[in-house]
């Protein structure tokens, strides 16, 4: 897609909004961990994937995995900003019978590709949607988003090994590098750390990258297509709360409400 | 009587599919010289994958394949392929109803030295209890043979249990198979027997010797444990003086809970033939280990003798 970087970095505030607005006031709401994936789910759905919002199943498509399934809120507005299905869907999130449900159903929302939540599982799914893809020579690229508390789910490290020993470089996982799990910070509670050495030793290739520099996420989701014969690990180091002055690095706006004055104040800080 | 084993049988028909089929993928932990995946593994080297003693991962891996078109069979010991990698059957697979099939070897009692911790009493229970889920449990070797011909045609989840042994063929095999369905394999008029799995071949022997003592026996293989036709077991347990159900499963979940379930509000007795709320344990050989549970020829026929009120000597 064709967006000058000032036109992502508005795109990426845009999505806060969207966040917000799905949370609303006084409902439950992952703000933290959607709002520190903004710009790299920009990066991706409005920079580098080859999507079709008109044909979600288009053969040749590029495939996003959300294996942090608890971040859907920023999936859903950058798959409502695309036109994958009408805006006024994000009103009725997680409402009796919604389009968008609490976390990402493949049933129920065009754009989602798999059922995702379970923590752990996604990047194993990811892993075999980029073996199938290679069956076939398709040429598809699948991108996977994991969080650094989801680290500690042993799954993520069968896929680790699984990804490396098949050599899937059709295959990018992209690391939430927040910090924050969900009851307190991950160096005090459960620490997965170090991230980068991990992923060196199972075999990945790994970048680091700045989480919220647009244009540095978009050089390096372009650089690490020239890596082959490996699987690939952006590490984006990122702030939970991203955006919402007063949420950033909050652990309690992992899975919090806003009450009606917090509410207005992180619509004002991102209108 | 003609003896096959199951899991060679579903090996070589997994093979045969797999000429004709390229979508046909097969994972592996670290079992296929059990599961006989070995000879897909030998035919066709790209399209199975070892996915190492990693039983989540290679569920959620078959996902990925589902989701890319590809129709994938998980392989292990059924207590893993059931047990280790439930919720990733849950989660990822059966909520969507990813087109993925999970071949559970060496099912119930059947790994007999191993103990209990190879050994799956609830595997069925546990499949079952999963909404979009599909629970098979084949006879014998001509079962097995079309049941898989028919979860590769089927697009869905599916678990197959598969027994380790040998089993006399007790399936027509000009039967033809449907997913769903319950087969007649002995006509009688005194008593039914709902069994499955190596049960059916040994409800199939007691009523054998009953006929000699003048006992009209009606043996039907309900292989299908979800989904199951109510009317087939309705049509079935007409007319009968009482039922027996025999199973080599925890009378949890499985097939006694189908059949009390489908049958409630009869009053026919009924007596349930599994294994009582406890799990295996080691021994020497099968046959003894099936005894020291109950899930014996004997058992069936002293069940059946009681049914009719027939004093037990």
């Amino acid at each position: 897609m064709n967006m000058t970087i000032s036109g992502l970095e508005k795109k990426a505030r845009a999505l806060r909004l969207h966040i917000i607005r799905m949370i609303g006031i006084g409902q439950k709401g992952h703000l933290g961990g959607s709002c520190s994936l903004a710009e790299v789910v920009t990066a991706l759905y409005f920079y580098k994937m080859n999507i079709d919002p008109r044909n979600p199943l288009w053969e040749d498509r590029d495939i996003f995995l959300l294996s942090k399934g608890h971040a859907a809120l920023v999936q859903y507005a950058a798959l409502a900003e695309l036109g994958f299905f009408a805006i006024e869907e994000i009103e009725k999130v997680k409402c009796l019978g919604a389009m968008l449900q609490g976390h990402p159903d493949m049933l129920t929302t065009p754009g989602i590709e798999a059922n995702t939540g379970s923590l752990g599982q996604g990047l194993s799914m990811a892993c075999g949607i980029a073996a199938g893809l290679r069956l076939d020579n398709r040429k598809s690229k699948v991108y996977c988003v994991v969080g650094d508390g989801e680290l500690a789910e042993g799954q993520i490290w069968e896929a680790a090994m699984a990804a490396a020993f098949y050599r899937l470089d059709n295959l990018v996982a992209v690391l939430d590098k927040n910090d924050l799990q969900a009851t307190g910070a991950i160096t005090d509670r459960y620490n997965t750390n170090p991230h980068a050495e991990k992923w060196k030793a199972f075999g990945w290739h790994v970048s680091e990258v700045d989480g919220h520099n647009i244009t540095k996420i978009c050089e390096t989701l372009d650089s690490v297509d020239n890596i082959k014969g490996q699987p690939k690990i952006i590490i984006a180091r990122t702030v939970k709360g991203k955006g919402v002055t007063f949420a950033e690095n909050i652990v309690a706006f992992h899975n919090g409400e806003l009450t009606e004055e917090q509410f207005e104040k992180a619509c004002n800080e991102l209108s | 009587m003609n003896m096959q084993n199951p899991r060679q049988v579903y090996g070589e028909t997994l093979l045969e599919l797999g000429s004709k089929n390229n979508d046909i993928v097969v994972l592996e932990a670290d079992l296929s010289k059990s599961t006989m995946t070995c000879l897909f593994e030998e035919k066709f080297p790209d399209r199975f994958f070892e996915m190492g003693i990693g039983e989540a991962n290679m569920t959620s891996f078959a996902g990925g394949l589902a989701l890319a078109g590809k129709i994938p069979f998980t392989n292990s010991f059924a207590v893993f392929a059931a047990g280790r990698a439930y919720d990733q059957i849950r989660q990822g697979i059966s909520i969507p109803g990813l087109n993925v099939k999970i071949v559970g070897s060496s099912a119930g009692l059947s790994d007999f030295g191993d103990g209990s911790t190879h050994q799956s009493v609830e595997d069925v229970a546990i499949m079952r209890a999963i909404p979009n889920m599909t629970v098979l449990v084949p006879a014998d070797g001509i079962e097995t043979r079309k049941m898989t011909i028919k979860i590769t045609e089927y697009k869905g989840p599916v678990y197959m249990r598969l027994n380790r042994h040998d089993l006399p063929d007790v399936f027509l095999q000009d039967q033809e198979y449907e997913i769903g369905r319950s087969y007649l394999i002995r006509e009688g008029k005194d008593i039914v027997v709902f069994a499955n799995g190596i049960m059916v071949s040994r409800a199939l022997s007691a009523s054998e010797k009953l006929e000699m003592e003048g006992v009209s026996v009606r043996v039907v293989n309900v292989s299908s444990l979800k989904p199951t036709n109510e009317n087939d077991i309705k049509k079935f347990a007409a007319g009968v003086k009482g039922i027996v159900t025999a199973e080599e499963h925890s009378l949890i979940g499985g097939l006694a809970s189908v059949i009390t379930y489908i049958l409630r509000g009869s009053s026919v007795p009924v007596i349930t033939i599994g294994i009582e709320d406890r799990f295996g344990q080691s021994s020497h050989n099968y046959d003894e280990l099936l005894a020291a549970y109950g899930l014996t020829e004997d058992n069936i026929a002293f069940s059946i003798r009681r049914l009719l009120g027939q004093k037990i000597t």
